[in-house]
């Protein structure tokens, strides 16, 4: 227990005994990542999302489990002439088409105008009625909805944080070699930067992946098959890397200039070690938030892919392949296209929330901001 | 201000011609398919093909055959390899559909993007700010077609409720009305995005600007609070809205909406893009481009000038 005193009498002395009183354990040094995660701490809505997205991210890593042990079929295997029980009634997964009420997915008794005629029609929902088989439904090739929806989640969540992780690669070299070098190497990739700034990112992204979806890719000793996962993560992290290398060089060059890089250089430090323990742990935090949010980014940038089929192709599943799927089927399987629309704003959803709260918690004035 | 147009002109022009280069490297370099092969048809014999290479020039050096397209662009003769149409004539037949797409939900999307920050920002905390923040993350996490093809199913004739038409695009000149009609949902569909991530920028920049030294000598000379965040608080703020809406805008003009053009069928030029993609067709890809490439160093110039407006300490440089 420290002694009352008063301001009059308070010296470097009182000030020193003070401390000396003080249980050891009480001043310690903290770094910015234990004060980063202190404010995170304390940021329950963060926690909240970060939660949810780990429980999509164990749902779909556990898509294997669910096909085998729960809806006894694979992502690909076709029911088309099958039938299965529901509630003890056998109930073909495909049924015969005819004139369908939109409204309510019931065949017409009336001849009105909300009837539309379709040529087969999938088994809808059947919410665990049917022993874990068909719970959102099947689509025209007889195909687990539910079961395609984790492996679809699955492909989708790999191509999003491996096409990240990719980007920010990329972008953190670009803008060390930018920030470290200046001059003439700086001009040259932020050339580069300029040049794809000008091309709308979809445009780019569909053009770069249709290319590639014919034939894949078998040049300069890389070997992509055409439907590999590959082409859909490799284009669009390279479609995004001048949207996080832009911002990341501005602070590399205004880092460059500081003090403690002119000890390093004095010191006789090497250009990579000055880069790379230097200069990289100082936007270390900007790297993560960008990592975080533009994991969401791509997640979304993907299906639009897909849906343009520049993306993830057929018979694979992925979030943007079901919503393509689904969208012929919505007027009488809503499901089919809700589903995936509803698990990507789910996950892209928690990515953002926490994505902010990380940075928020990481530097309270930051301004790191991603464009979309 | 002369230098400033002849640098900014001349930069234009060298980064359209090298994006059209990207597109084409892009098509020379991933083996794609012969083209030849393509424009002869399922049941061309050997022969066949080799004269369509010849007579098309595919057998030149790629250099050779790139600055042969640039010359049929300027000209206004390039043709499609697939459909053997005009690509200018096609991408102007796309134009109207992509303009009034663009401007109609660019009006909607600024309106709403800083009304929805502004409000926010003011009752910042209140549940108001709640509602909205919560909201606009919902909007940037959509998909933008998923929510077109949802708005469609739940609104557009065809699905539950038939309120709007589906899709499709009315020129002006026919029928002023069912133009607008027809528009407004791939309005709405493509601002929802917009509008979010507007007013998540805004609502910050304000927060920001609010604490400034010079919004607290306002209010110490008693100005009004309508006056000071009108005047001083929003004028700052609003400076990165512009860049974003002038790159955005003019990334839709050039046909960066193609995913919306493509849920709602309405034959701009974006879907005329996304086609052409589809059927590997080379010359409109290019044609697409330079147009695009074109609207968005046009806009990135004007945001530059407007920025030394609306700050006057920025010159453009």
């Amino acid at each position: 227990m420290a002694q009352r005193v008063t301001e009059s009498e308070f010296t470097l002395d009182t000030a020193a005994a003070l401390a000396a009183a003080e249980p050891a354990s009480a001043i310690r040094g903290r770094s910015p990542w234990y004060l980063a995660w202190r404010r995170l701490r304390r940021n329950y809505v963060a926690f909240a999302f970060l939660g949810l997205f780990v429980l999509i991210l164990i749902a779909c890593a556990l898509a294997g489990v669910y096909a085998r042990h729960v809806a006894h079929t694979g992502p690909n295997t076709n029911h088309i002439l099958e039938t299965v029980r529901v509630d003890g009634k056998p109930v073909p997964v495909i049924s015969q088409g005819g004139y369908i009420d939109k409204k309510t997915g019931k065949p017409c008794t009336t001849g009105g105008s909300d009837c539309v005629l379709l040529s087969a029609i999938p088994i809808g929902p059947t919410w665990f009625s049917a022993g874990g088989r068909f719970v959102l439904g099947a689509d025209q090739n007889g195909r687990d909805i539910a079961v395609r929806l984790l492996y679809g989640g699955r492909n989708s969540l790999i191509v999003g944080i491996g096409s990240s992780a990719l980007c920010v690669f990329f972008a953190v070299v670009l803008a060390l070699l930018a920030g470290y070098f200046r001059g003439w190497v700086d001009f040259v990739i932020t050339r580069f930067f300029d040049l794809f700034y000008a091309f709308p990112v979809v445009l780019l992204g569909i053009a770069l992946g249709s290319a590639l979806a014919i034939n894949g890719f078998h040049r300069f000793g890389i070997n992509i098959q055409s439907g590999s996962l590959w082409i859909p993560t490799l284009v669009i992290s390279y479609v995004l890397i001048p949207y996080v290398g832009r911002p990341l060089r501005g602070q590399v060059l205004s880092l460059r200039e500081k003090e403690f890089v002119e000890a390093a250089i004095a010191q006789g430090a090497s250009p990579l070690r000055i880069m790379f323990t230097d200069l990289l742990p100082n936007i270390a935090s900007s790297v993560l938030v960008f990592f975080t949010l533009i994991i969401a980014n791509n997640i979304v940038l993907e299906a639009g892919l897909s849906y343009l089929g520049a993306g993830v192709q057929p018979p694979t599943p992925s979030w943007g392949t079901l919503i393509t799927d689904g969208q012929d089927l919505i007027v009488t399987r809503p499901w089919l296209a809700l589903a995936p629309g509803i698990a990507i704003i789910l996950t892209v959803l928690s990515l953002n929330v926490f994505g902010d709260g990380l940075r928020d918690a990481l530097d309270p004035r930051a301004k790191v901001k991603v464009e979309h | 201000m002369a230098a400033f147009f002849v640098r900014r002109t001349v930069g234009a022009a060298l980064v359209c011609v090298a994006v059209t280069f990207v597109v084409f490297l892009i098509f020379i370099v991933v083996p794609g398919g012969d083209p030849a092969q393509r424009i002869a048809g399922k049941n061309a014999t050997q022969q066949n093909i080799v004269n369509i290479r010849h007579s098309w020039g595919f057998d030149q050096p790629f250099y050779v055959q790139y600055w042969r397209m640039l010359k049929k662009m300027f000209s206004g003769t390039l043709v499609s390899y697939t459909s053997q149409q005009n690509v200018i004539q096609q991408i102007k037949q796309g134009m109207p559909a992509t303009f009034s797409l663009t401007i109609g939900a660019g009006i909607i999307w600024l309106l709403f993007g800083i009304s929805v920050g502004v409000i926010a920002a003011v009752t910042a905390g209140r549940l108001s700010d709640r509602v909205i923040t919560v909201l606009a993350l919902i909007g940037i996490s959509m998909p933008v077609f998923w929510l077109g093809i949802v708005a469609r199913y739940y609104l557009a004739e065809g699905g539950l409720t038939s309120i709007f038409p589906d899709g499709e695009y009315v020129p002006f000149t026919q029928s002023p009305v069912q133009w607008f009609w027809h528009l407004l949902l791939p309005w709405l569909v493509l601002a929802v995005l917009f509008i979010g991530f507007y007013g998540r920028v805004l609502r910050g920049n304000i927060l920001d600007t609010i604490n400034e030294d010079y919004v607290r000598t306002a209010k110490a000379k008693g100005l009004s609070r309508r006056r000071i965040l009108l005047k001083h608080v929003l004028r700052t703020s609003l400076i990165p809205i512009v860049t974003l809406f002038g790159l955005d805008f003019a990334a839709v003009l050039g046909g960066g909406a193609i995913l919306t053009e493509t849920v709602f069928d309405l034959h701009g030029v974006g879907q005329y893009a996304a086609q052409s993609i589809n059927n590997f067709d080379l010359p409109p890809i290019m044609g697409v481009t330079l147009y695009g490439a074109f609207f968005i160093v046009v806009f990135s110039v004007l945001v530059d000038l407007f920025y030394a407006y609306l700050d006057p300490r920025i010159r453009p440089t």
